[in-house]
């Protein structure tokens, strides 16, 4: 157990190293950086660039600049933001918490409709309930999330019932701690209503169609034959046996949500990773975006960890493996 | 049925290119044509029967007049009727870049408009944005997906055939480019890039960086086929007559590739269409004045724009229908793929 543990935590921690040595490399053999726009600027002297660009460390070759770089990532600072002129870990972990804030609680409520409603579809493997899954996961998939963010924000300022964007009221300062939690419920209702409905649609698919293999199995049909109840059979025994690829894509769906949460949090304002990456590319600040992606490759890699483990726990085979 | 969703949805996809391939024929106007006088004039619908209740056999649109007081607020003139005419002479236009026409399928008298889907803040028709705007979005989307894959078959094959180191250190590197979400990874290169750049220059660097970043999938799936494909007895067969290594591969192991990359295609250019809309909708793809769904449905994020004119949001429509058709296309060719092994 242990040296499986620490097999899939080195891994994870070899992606992450590799993951920054491509962004430095890709970074280095693109042309521009921070200071070519101040080029441009006639208020701005070439010796004051070069000042710059010695300060910031910009001048050195590039092994120089990764070994620096690792180095304030070790000391948990993610280099140095040009724009802010602080620390990127100091922007960096208040945007995470936000972006966090929205896209747990999308990944527990969608995983909560798609394994009850998947299952229940795969005992449905014709008629309309199954053109109606079909019908309408398709339908989900197809549709754009930026759409879909857009039209969330049309109902918000159409009905007034929700804000338009934004993650607390002007007043919410005074507000007390009850009151400032549903301040928050209700404006993280609409974001997250459309991270949910954006990725349920292949969750729900994958569900069907690993319960759908298991029911044809041999012992899902012996379970069948000993006149186990329909409950006890399709929760007892199809899931656990189908669990094994939803577990993988339980790891895996951390990293559409943060890709979409990019766009919903973009469009209703939501100050989570996504605006300030956005902000970030722009204004050219390459240490924020270098560590807005290492973050979000940290997601992917826990995500993945924790589907390892789980799997570990659930499926006798991976055991006997290693 | 199978067969028949793998033919309909093709065809549907032929149409749908060959309607973005002529957008200049099919659309009553240039992409750039501004109509002052009426910025976001309402999605004008076609009539039959008039004020008067008189029918025509010639459907037609009416004209707008201002509301009192307002210059974007409009009501229907009852007085001019503009009738719709096929075969038009209208904007000047160039058919893949050699051939010089002013011929519109459909469209109005030229002191007259016609705006079917109505027409953003500068006047120009939404109509015609939309079907040029398909050219990037489609064509962006189908170059990515071929880049891809060709990037994938190469060096999934030469992993697979060889072996060895070769073969780690090109699925290691498929690895990386898997552990990071996708758009962070597609902004973080975009961020790296120029961001002051023409329309045409945006294109390609958004169909390189797309298509180049996604060869991993791909590249998997063909290694793995290669891999249990290599020492199979007409390889080595054909290793014994001495064929060579770049023989073997391009003439035994890749043809035997070639539905799982023709399936990974159709499952990969949806994806690459959306991530060219989201880049332009968030400004770091194809710019104005050129159109592609991703820059116009970006208009529609301005609040009196969103509040007001909500055929600011149709282009946001347009890709689920080639969505649609793309997916039915994968799923029954992967049911094809299965069914033949």
């Amino acid at each position: 157990m242990t040296r499986y543990v620490l097999r899939r935590l080195g891994h994870g921690l070899l992606l992450l190293f590799g993951v920054s040595l491509l962004l430095f490399v890709l970074q280095q053999a693109a042309p521009g950086e921070f200071f070519t726009e101040m080029r441009l600027n006639p208020q701005i002297s070439e010796k004051t660039l070069q000042a710059l660009r010695a300060q910031y460390g910009l001048d050195q070759p590039l092994p120089v600049r990764y070994a620096r770089w690792a180095g304030s990532a070790a000391r948990g600072d993610f280099g140095y933001s040009f724009a802010y002129d602080l620390p990127v870990a100091r922007i960096l972990w208040p945007r995470v918490r936000n972006t966090l804030l929205l896209t747990l609680p999308a990944l527990l409520i969608s995983w909560m409709i798609a394994v009850p409603v998947g299952v229940l579809a795969a005992t449905r493997r014709s008629g309309w309930v199954n053109r109606l899954f079909a019908t309408g996961t398709s339908t989900l998939l197809a549709l754009p999330d930026v759409l879909l963010a857009l039209l969330a924000l049309l109902l918000a300022v159409r009905t007034q019932a929700f804000p338009a964007g934004g993650m607390a009221s002007v007043e919410a300062q005074e507000l007390g701690g009850l009151r400032h939690m549903s301040d928050l419920m209700w404006h993280m209702a609409l974001p997250l209503a459309v991270l949910v409905i954006g990725s349920v649609a292949p969750v729900l698919r994958q569900v069907r169609a690993s319960v759908a293999e298991v029911m044809e199995s041999s012992h899902f049909r012996a379970a069948e034959g000993h006149g186990l109840g329909r409950f006890t059979l399709l929760f007892r025994h199809a899931l656990p046996a189908a669990a094994n690829p939803l577990i993988s894509l339980f790891g895996l769906s951390t990293a559409f949500l943060l890709s979409t949460s990019v766009l919903v949090e973009v469009i209703m304002s939501w100050p989570g990773m996504g605006p300030l990456l956005l902000e970030a590319i722009f204004s050219r600040d390459l240490f924020v975006v270098v560590g807005a992606v290492m973050i979000s490759t940290l997601f992917l890699v826990v995500g993945n960890f924790f589907a390892d483990i789980l799997l570990y726990a659930c499926d006798p085979r991976i055991r006997v493996q290693s | 049925m199978n067969r028949g969703q793998l033919l309909a949805s093709a065809a549907f996809l032929i149409l749908a290119h060959l309607l973005a391939g002529f957008a200049g024929f099919f659309a009553p106007y240039h992409y750039a044509t501004q109509d002052r006088l009426h910025p976001y004039a309402p999605p004008a619908p076609l009539h039959f029967v008039d004020c008067q209740g008189r029918f025509h056999a010639r459907p037609f649109v009416y004209g707008l007049k201002n509301k009192e007081g307002s210059f974007t607020e409009y009501e229907r003139d009852c007085s001019v009727r503009a009738p719709l005419r096929v075969f038009v002479r209208g904007d000047e236009y160039v058919l893949f870049g050699v051939l010089h026409t002013t011929l519109h399928l459909f469209g109005v008298e030229a002191s007259q408009h016609i705006n079917l889907l109505g027409t953003d803040g500068f006047g120009r028709d939404q109509l015609s944005r939309v079907l040029y705007g398909a050219q990037v979005s489609l064509f962006a989307g189908g170059l990515a997906g071929v880049l891809a894959v060709l990037a994938g078959l190469v060096v999934g094959t030469i992993a697979g055939f060889y072996g060895g180191l070769v073969d780690d250190v090109a699925m290691r590197t498929a690895e990386l480019a898997i552990a990071v979400p996708s758009l962070y990874l597609l902004l973080a290169v975009r961020s790296f890039l120029p961001l002051q750049i023409g329309p045409i220059g945006a294109f390609l660097l958004v169909v390189s960086v797309i298509g180049l970043l996604s060869w991993s999938r791909p590249a998997r799936l063909v290694r793995g086929l290669v891999l249990s494909a290599r020492d199979r007895n007409f390889v080595l067969v054909a290793r014994g007559f001495g064929a060579s290594r770049f023989y073997l591969m391009r003439r035994h192991l890749m043809p035997l590739t070639f539905s799982v990359t023709l399936t990974q295609l159709a499952l990969l250019i949806p994806q690459f269409i959306l991530a060219e809309v989201v880049l332009s909708f968030l400004g770091l793809g194809v710019g104005e004045p050129f159109p592609s769904w991703g820059n116009m449905l970006a208009q529609a994020q301005q609040y009196h724009v969103l509040v007001s004119y909500w055929w600011m949001l149709l282009p946001g429509l347009a890709p689920v229908p080639m969505f649609l058709a793309y997916h039915a296309l994968a799923e029954a060719l992967q049911q094809r793929v299965g069914s033949n092994i």
